[in-house]
């Protein structure tokens, strides 16, 4: 038999039918569920008069809607964030899916309560009605987003129609240089591939500088895969990720450990596996970097200037130009000079404990700069808010300016209250620097927690290797 | 999901690449717990100002393209957010089809299960359909699904390709979960045969 990719072995373990057009049902170990896509889902069971297939493999919180203030237990005061979050409390006691209120210590962003729980674990297929799913790929699960009619099919079924996409290998080899994190690894991926890049593949991130990250780590590349346009990042499981899992309440125990530890050290990509593209990025290359414009592959090392549309070639010549307009930026500007306004520190990508070190780290006995007039700090979930609380990271930020918050996913998107006015410039951990993400007109650039930490503190786009 | 009917309409021309789902229905438009109504506010924010009036310049303010039922777009149509939204908005607007040199993998997949084709042309052949949509509402685009063929109004012809299974499901207004359910034996047969091999799942 040929050598397989990871990819290809966690596929053929998960296929319960295939059709002659090689169309298949793949079985759905995990199924994350929240309340923005997928309250037309369950309408669509109660309609039918289906039942949950599996309700304790279904795993339901609320996150993009949660106000992250500390007044929440008062409730919501947006009706219609509201309705939509009583919508999902509703359907999950109903159908009998596993669910974390908003007033559970572990409710959290669905992508990091996931791990946090142990229900993600190596080898398994998982999905949510949300493009970021694939952090969970981070532990060699297949993860990856899909939208609610699939919702819909997956809460019926437990099974999801699909075709196999196409094996992408980027290995980032060697070491890191002080200063770069796993932030800086998937942006600049997305910057030598562009947004488009992946499409159409499952990637499988390998190589010295990727086996190197925390698991915390390896969520954040694997949470922007799709920003690169693939169905999937992988990585595959070793001890890094097992010692990740041991003891996570849903993870298995004893015995069972002992079973599925096995299994999963099987689960790698031979060395005679066939790749329809490999990337190859040596780790000492990459640097700090940012966003400029407003797409994820407009990235750029912090050492460089804003550029011109000039700079490129086909279709992304008017795009650059109506980005720049946008971000308001003249070519030719050091980024370094850029100021901001606001600083967000969170999201799936980046909102996980190590993240809230990172950056602490950076700010600690500092203060935020005058000019910047926001600076929160949204943990990924209840947990990670009160490690980071114990761990005295709270107090850190609160002394440096920073607002400390309750969990979810906040101003990434901000179908909450946290939303950014128009023309507010903003260094943000989150994962899209799309018009309008984090409100109309707002400005995002996207960069690493420890930027920016960096950036808060001086108040402008910052290199933080230069930070004292 | 209604059938996919042979379609001639009047194609819209947006060129700008990597057209995101949030700036086909921005954030504030996700609350609705139903899929109907969106369609007065796809593409919210190139399409009304601040004061919610229309910017005279967005492609389907003209009149023209206000009865648009085509989009021939550019690459990397419906990147980023996973959400529905987006095709629903889309279908709520009157659009049923969009053509681009490539589509963002989930939005591609939502499209099909809403009743919207999205197709897939070279380069050379958008720019063939771009300029064609650039004629306005003289002109009138077919999109024949049935044998996988795209006409300007003058003419041209352009196969395209489509998934056999979902062209079917196209046609026929077929809904999946149906057809999956008729698979319940191989189902239950791959979850007991699961249950023994991965007991800790």
């Amino acid at each position: 038999m040929a050598g397989r990719t990871l990819y290809d072995k966690i596929w053929d373990d998960h296929v319960a039918h295939q059709a002659d057009d090689g169309t298949c049902l793949l079985y759905i170990d995990r199924h994350l569920v929240h309340e923005v896509t997928s309250p037309q889902a369950f309408e669509g069971l109660r309609m039918a008069g289906r039942p949950v297939a599996a309700p304790d493999k279904t795993i339901a919180v609320p996150d993009h809607n949660v106000p992250t203030t500390w007044d929440r237990e008062d409730g919501i005061d947006n009706e219609e964030s509201r309705i939509q979050v009583e919508a999902l409390d509703k359907n999950a006691r109903e159908f009998g899916v596993v669910y974390y209120p908003v007033n559970d210590i572990r409710q959290g962003i669905v992508h990091i309560v996931g791990p946090e729980q142990g229900w993600t674990l190596p080898g398994m297929t998982v999905v949510c009605g949300d493009s970021h799913t694939a952090t969970h790929g981070a532990f060699g699960a297949l993860a990856h987003g899909i939208g609610t009619s699939e919702v819909e099919h997956v809460l019926a079924t437990q099974t999801l129609i699909q075709k196999k996409s196409k094996n992408m290998k980027v290995e980032i080899t060697g070491k890191l240089a002080p200063g770069v994190t796993a932030k800086d690894i998937t942006l600049s991926v997305i910057g030598a591939t562009g947004t488009a890049g992946g499409t159409g593949y499952v990637i499988e991130y390998c190589g010295e500088a990727i086996r190197s990250l925390s698991m915390e780590g390896r969520m954040t590349v694997c949470n922007m895969a799709i920003e690169g346009g693939a169905r999937a990042g992988l990585i595959a499981p070793d001890a890094t990720t097992f010692a990740y899992c041991k003891g996570r309440p849903e993870a298995p125990k004893g015995d069972m450990w002992d079973t599925a530890q096995a299994y999963w050290e099987t689960l790698f990509s031979d060395d005679d596996a066939h790749w329809d593209k490999v990337i190859t990025i040596k780790g000492e290359d990459i640097a700090p970097v940012v966003t400029w414009g407003t797409s994820p592959e407009d990235v750029l090392p912090i050492t460089a200037s804003v550029p011109a549309p000039a700079d490129f070639e086909g279709g992304k010549v008017d795009a650059a130009a109506r980005s720049l307009d946008y971000m308001g930026l003249t070519p030719g500007t050091k980024l370094q000079d850029v100021k901001i306004d606001a600083v967000f520190i969170g999201s799936c990508t980046n909102g996980r404990i190590e993240d809230l070190r990172e950056a602490a780290k950076i700010v600690e006995g500092k203060k935020i700069k005058d000019n910047v007039t926001t600076a929160i700090v949204v943990p990924g979930s209840g947990l990670v808010r009160l490690q980071a609380e114990e761990e005295g990271l709270a107090d850190i930020f609160k002394a440096a300016g920073f607002e400390w918050r309750l969990a979810g996913c906040s101003m990434c998107l901000g179908m909450n209250p946290d939303q950014l006015g128009p023309e507010v410039r903003c260094a943000s951990t989150s994962n899209r620097n799309f018009e309008g993400r984090q409100g109309r007109g707002s400005r995002t650039h996207l960069m690493s927690p420890a930027m920016a930490a960096a950036a808060a503190v001086a108040g402008k786009l910052t290199d933080v290797r230069d930070v004292k | 999901m209604d059938k996919f009917e042979k379609l001639t309409a009047i194609a819209a021309p947006m060129p700008l690449i990597n057209i995101d789902t949030d700036m086909i229905i921005p954030k504030q438009f996700l609350k609705t717990i139903k899929r109907s109504g969106l369609g007065v506010s796809a593409f919210y924010e190139m399409r009304y100002d601040m004061d919610g009036n229309e910017n005279p310049d967005f492609v389907l303010n003209q009149d023209a393209y206000r009865d648009a039922s085509i989009l021939v777009a550019g690459d990397n149509f419906g990147c980023g957010s996973s959400r529905e939204h987006a095709p629903w908005a889309l279908l709520d607007f009157g659009i049923k089809c969009v053509i681009s040199t490539s589509f963002a993998d989930i939005f591609f997949n939502n499209c099909f299960k809403n009743g919207i084709l999205p197709i897939v042309v070279t380069p050379d052949q958008l720019a063939i359909l771009m300029d064609d949509a650039q004629k306005g509402s003289n002109a009138r685009m077919v999109v024949d699904l049935e044998n996988q063929v795209v006409e300007s109004s003058d003419g041209v012809q352009i196969p395209f390709d489509v998934d056999p299974h979902r062209k079917h499901c196209l046609l026929n207004g077929l809904d999946d979960i149906g057809l999956t359910m008729e698979k319940a034996g191989a189902i239950e047969a791959f979850e007991t045969q699961m249950a023994e091999a991965r007991p800790w799942v």
